[in-house]
Formats: C-alpha cells, sequence, structure tokens
C-alpha cells in the first residue's frame, strides 16, 4: 500500500509546498518500505512529473487534459478520486493551498476518508498509522489527529518541512492517469482569470516577511516597507488594520483572518501585535517589532524591537542591510 | 427559493488564548460565545442577496443549546428563521457526520437554492463542513467568494480568489458557497432585529426530527478522525532585546549585526 502525494501548481510549475511534503513523504514510505506515488492534474504537465520523480516519487500518476487546464473543484476532484482508485494509498497527503483544500475535502468526504486538514507536523505511530499534529482555536492550541480505518488523509501548511534536494539520477515511472468526467463533474464555467502574480514573493512562502500595519498610515507608506523587502528577498505583509483601510491587498493580510505565516525572520512594523495578529505569525522564527509606542503588545512576541518611527527606522535598516549584504 | 447560512457559535477571538486544552470537548470552555465572525460575512451576504433574487434567509446551527445564541445575532442581522440542531446523538460528530446533519435538515427546509458558509470555524479551523455539505447533497461547491457578481434562480457567478489570482466562474443553483471577508462588512443587529431575535422561539431540533439521517454516519462512533494530545503551543522563549542607539542608522546597523548572527538573512 502506497503513499500517495498530491503536487499542486501553478501551470505546470510546482509549488514549493507540494516538494517540501514529497520531501517527508519520501521519509515515511523509506519507513513503510511503500511505494511513494506523485499525482497531479492540470495542463501540460511532463516538466512536473519529472520533477516529482527527482523530488522522491517512484511513481507519478498525471491526469493531464483541456478539461483539467482551469482549477475546477469537481473535475479535480474526479481526477483526484482516480488517482486514490489507481494508486491504493494507506496515506494521502496534499499541500494546504486554495482548491487543494476543497479537492482533497470533497473527495475524502464522498470516499469516507479521515482528513486531518492544516497540518504543520506528520509522523507514524507503530502500526504505520499517520499522526498528524495541527493548530486548533486559531493556534492557540495544538492536537495530534489520529485515523480510524485506511487511507489517511492530511493537508499541510507551506513551510511544514524543510525542501529536499533533488536527486537528477532518480528514476521512476509517469502513468497517464484516466479519468472519466460526468456531467456533475463539468459544471463549473470558467469565465475569467485574473492572475495578481507580479513576481512578487507570497506571504506564505515566504522565508522573510517585511510586514505593515496602522503605523504605516496610509498605501504610500508601504513604499519604505517594499524598497526593504526587495533588499532581503522578502515577501510584504499586513495587518488586517492595513487591509481594511484599503492600503494594501487582502492576499497580504496575516492573521486569523488572513494568512498563517511561518518564515525564518517576520519584521513587524508599526503593527500593536493585537491577538488576532499574532495568530497568524507567531510561528515566525525570529519576530522584529519596529513600534513608536514601547508598550505595544508586538513587543511581547519579538526577540528584538527598536522603539521609533517606522519611516526613519525601515529605511536605515533598508541601507544597513544593503552595505552589509552587499546589495 | 431559500438561502440557507449555517453557523456556528464560537469563543470570542479575544479569549481563545484562555482556553484551556483540557476543556476541549468538554462542552463548557469558560469564556465567552459568540457567532463565528467569519460566518457573520455569510449572513450578511445572504440578506444582501435575498434584495437581489427574493427569497427567505434561513440560519442553522449545530450544537449544544447555548448555540441559540449563534442564531439570535443572525435574526437579529435581519434573518427570518432559524433552526437549532440539538441532540446528545450528534455530539462527537467529525466534519463528515456535521455535515450530514446539516445536509439533511437543509434537505427537510427544501426548495434550498444558495448554501452559504463561512471559510472556517475559529476554534476547529477545518473549513471543512461548507464543502462535505456539497459532497452530501451532490451540489457544486466554491470557495474564498470574494464577490457575488451574478444570481439568478438558475445560476450563480462568482468572484473567487486561489493562490495566484482572482477566477470568474458560474455553477447552477443549488450550489454551496463559503465567503471569504473581502465579500462585504456585516452590519449591526438594530434594536428591533435584536428584540425579534429575543422574542423568537428556538425548538431543538434533534435525531428523531430527522428521519432521513443515517445514524451510522453521526456521534463519535463512526468519527474516522479523533483530536488526542491537545497542548498549549511552546512558548516563544523570547524575551524582548531592545535595540540602543543614538541613529536611526546606529539600531538599523546593531540590529542587522544581530539578524546575520542569528542566520535568518
Amino acid at each position: 500500500m502506497s503513499i500517495l502525494v498530491y503536487i499542486d501548481h501553478f501551470q505546470g510549475v510546482g509549488k514549493p509546498v507540494s516538494w517540501e511534503i514529497m520531501g517527508k513523504a519520501r521519509e515515511l514510505a523509506n519507513e513503510l518500505a511503500a511505494p511513494l506515488v506523485g499525482f497531479a492534474v492540470g495542463q501540460h504537465l511532463d516538466g512536473l512529473a519529472a520533477d516529482a520523480i527527482a523530488f522522491g516519487a517512484d511513481r507519478v500518476l498525471v491526469a493531464d487534459g483541456p478539461a483539467f487546464a482551469q482549477f475546477r473543484a469537481a473535475a479535480y476532484t474526479a481526477a483526484l478520486k482516480a488517482a486514490i482508485a489507481a494508486a491504493g494509498p494507506r496515506i494521502i497527503l496534499a499541500p494546504a493551498t486554495a482548491g487543494v483544500r476543497d479537492v482533497t475535502a470533497l473527495a475524502a468526504c464522498e470516499l469516507g476518508i479521515g482528513l486531518a486538514p492544516d497540518c504543520q507536523g506528520l509522523a507514524l505511530d507503530g502500526a504505520g498509522n499517520l499522526l498528524a499534529d495541527r493548530p486548533i482555536f486559531s493556534g492557540n492550541i495544538i492536537t495530534t489527529v489520529t485515523f480510524r480505518g485506511q487511507p489517511q488523509m492530511a493537508t499541510v501548511r507551506p513551510r511544514s518541512f524543510p525542501l529536499p534536494a533533488r536527486a537528477e539520477a532518480r528514476s521512476g515511472e509517469i502513468v497517464p492517469l484516466e479519468v472519466v468526467l460526468d456531467a456533475r463533474a463539468t459544471q463549473e464555467e470558467i469565465l475569467a482569470f485574473e492572475t495578481t502574480q507580479t513576481g512578487e514573493i507570497s506571504v506564505e512562502n515566504a522565508n522573510i516577511i517585511v510586514s505593515g500595519g496602522r503605523g504605516v498610515k496610509g498605501p504610500e507608506g508601504f513604499a519604505p516597507l517594499r524598497e526593504l523587502a526587495k533588499t532581503l528577498g522578502a515577501a510584504v505583509g499586513a495587518s488586517r488594520a492595513a487591509v481594511d483601510a484599503g492600503w494594501i491587498p487582502y492576499p497580504h493580510q496575516v492573521g486569523q483572518t488572513g494568512k498563517s505565516v511561518r518564515p525564518d525572520l517576520y519584521i513587524a512594523c508599526g503593527i500593536s501585535g493585537a491577538i488576532q495578529h499574532l495568530a497568524g505569525m507567531s510561528n515566525s522564527k525570529v519576530i522584529v517589532a519596529i513600534n513608536k509606542d514601547q508598550d505595544a503588545p508586538i513587543f511581547g512576541v519579538a526577540q528584538y524591537g527598536i522603539v521609533g518611527d517606522l519611516f526613519e527606522i525601515v529605511p536605515a535598516l533598508n541601507a544597513a542591510f544593503q552595505a552589509r549584504l552587499g546589495r | 427559493m431559500k438561502y440557507i447560512v449555517c453557523v456556528k457559535l464560537t469563543p470570542d477571538t479575544e479569549q481563545l488564548v484562555e482556553v484551556r486544552p483540557e476543556d476541549v470537548g468538554s462542552g463548557d470552555l469558560g469564556v465567552t460565545m459568540v457567532l463565528n465572525p467569519w460566518d457573520e460575512f455569510a449572513v450578511e451576504e445572504a440578506l444582501q442577496l435575498q434584495e437581489r433574487v427574493e427569497g427567505e434567509v434561513v440560519a442553522i446551527t449545530l450544537g449544544n443549546e447555548d448555540s441559540v445564541e449563534a442564531l439570535k445575532r443572525a435574526v437579529a442581522m435581519g434573518v427570518e428563521s432559524a433552526v437549532l440542531l440539538s441532540d446528545p446523538a450528534f455530539d462527537g460528530s467529525d466534519a463528515w457526520g456535521a455535515a450530514a446533519i446539516l445536509a439533511e435538515a437543509i434537505k427537510q427546509q427544501g426548495d434550498y437554492g444558495l448554501i452559504l458558509t463561512g471559510r472556517q470555524s475559529v476554534d476547529g479551523n477545518s473549513g471543512l463542513v461548507g464543502p462535505a455539505i456539497a459532497a452530501k447533497l451532490g451540489l457544486p461547491y466554491v470557495s474564498q467568494v470574494a464577490k457575488v457578481v451574478d444570481l439568478t434562480e438558475e445560476a450563480i457567478t462568482v468572484r473567487r480568489a486561489l493562490d495566484e489570482g482572482v477566477q470568474t466562474v458560474r455553477v447552477p443553483l443549488p450550489a454551496v458557497i463559503s465567503v471569504s471577508k473581502e465579500i462585504n462588512e456585516p452590519r449591526y443587529p438594530n434594536f428591533m432585529g435584536i428584540k425579534k431575535a429575543a422574542r423568537m422561539k428556538y425548538p431543538a431540533v434533534g435525531a428523531d426530527d430527522l428521519p432521513g439521517l443515517d445514524r451510522g454516519q453521526i456521534g463519535a462512533g463512526p468519527a474516522l478522525v479523533e483530536w488526542t494530545n491537545l497542548r498549549k503551543p511552546p512558548a516563544r522563549k523570547s524575551k524582548c532585546q531592545f535595540i540602543a542607539g543614538a541613529t536611526a542608522a546606529e539600531k538599523a546597523a546593531a540590529l542587522v549585526d544581530k539578524l546575520i548572527a542569528e542566520k535568518v538573512v
């Protein structure tokens, strides 16, 4: 019985979280002496399938065709169910990304498979059952999810595991997957898709985030943060206050009603540190806070703090990093 | 047609940090409970859509008797009808069990055109019940809806967020959608609404009232997942080091040194 890994991608380019999960799945597969099978659905996926083998898959099942060119939950769910039927997995792992969250939920419910969503840790018990750690109560409590029966499914957050190394010498099998799409599976009509990819790194995938809150005072206030982010190769984040005020779009929002992030470094500029914001970033490895108010709650979670005007400090930081990093 | 909004009573987000792991599942968390904030957007959207395509808005909740408070908030906002699903036989259900119960109640309502949920609950954080209801009823499911572009009795067209962009998608009704916070600004209840909510009756609907419900799907027995080893996350070890310096440039330089030493840059 295999381990099946859902490979999420955009236009044939694998998302880093897919490979992070593949790396962990490779470890689990070795522990269980089970084959590791990748699954991908979309269009023009030859390169993606080859990447999957380089990252550890023994076999890759591919649902490739015009019917899958755009994300459609019902069609992608049919493809995942076909992959599960073909691979007979004991464990199924998938990225907790938009779209895939829907597909895994629909497939697991229809097939009667236990699903632990949005996990950040995976292990096996003595009998080879999955143990999945996940945050609940908005990150205030952690639980280990255990499963009844098989297969056992979990979706996994970005940056829960390290990116594995590619092994170009690895070989594996790439198998086209037959998917029958009935009328119900083709009810979604895609009328348009507008990409928001401007080459920006998204906060959930970022190593470093420079984040702005109410103290940024307006859309122009994000300019020095963007400069610093550029120097550091970082993503730009925001608190709910900044997003609700219309200063920066919602995909940048970090927090309970935004995204959960796990960077190595989180620089919070003009962010007070409300509980709801902390819920989204308290897993950061190192937190730096820059705020005029020395009593701001954010200093309660930060390792390093500067009490001062972010409009002086952030440009000074940018200059100092440029000098030290030679950028 | 009917707009069915599935809502949940959850801890006040300011008090989530006070919930003790050992109290989870006990039925009393010892904190103030409110309508799940994500669900407010779903209630508001149903009320706004009702002005575009006529229909009754029904709020449904599954929980203990206290869950009435979630329904009262929805009614106070303007929702016409409310259903409380409460029965010890329902307790301990996993997301698929909860969806089976809600789906049966929705079928009993009949004439459902659009089923709306919030993105997730602030306590369970799973976001699984919405798609599971769609699976149980065999309906299309669209998540992360940021805007309803068009609505008729036959179909709904929405803009929904994916990681890389925004998709405009149309599905036939009936359908299930979950809404994101971008979609609207939930209204505050007015005095008339609060009075109406207080006067309304909310009889508990139990397993015996849902004859079509497969008892083999509900309760803790059939649950496919279980929460074990509930614990607080490891405390952040830090006490904040405040960086000193006479000028912004000095402070910046000192901080950069520290961050390079931490190897996070």
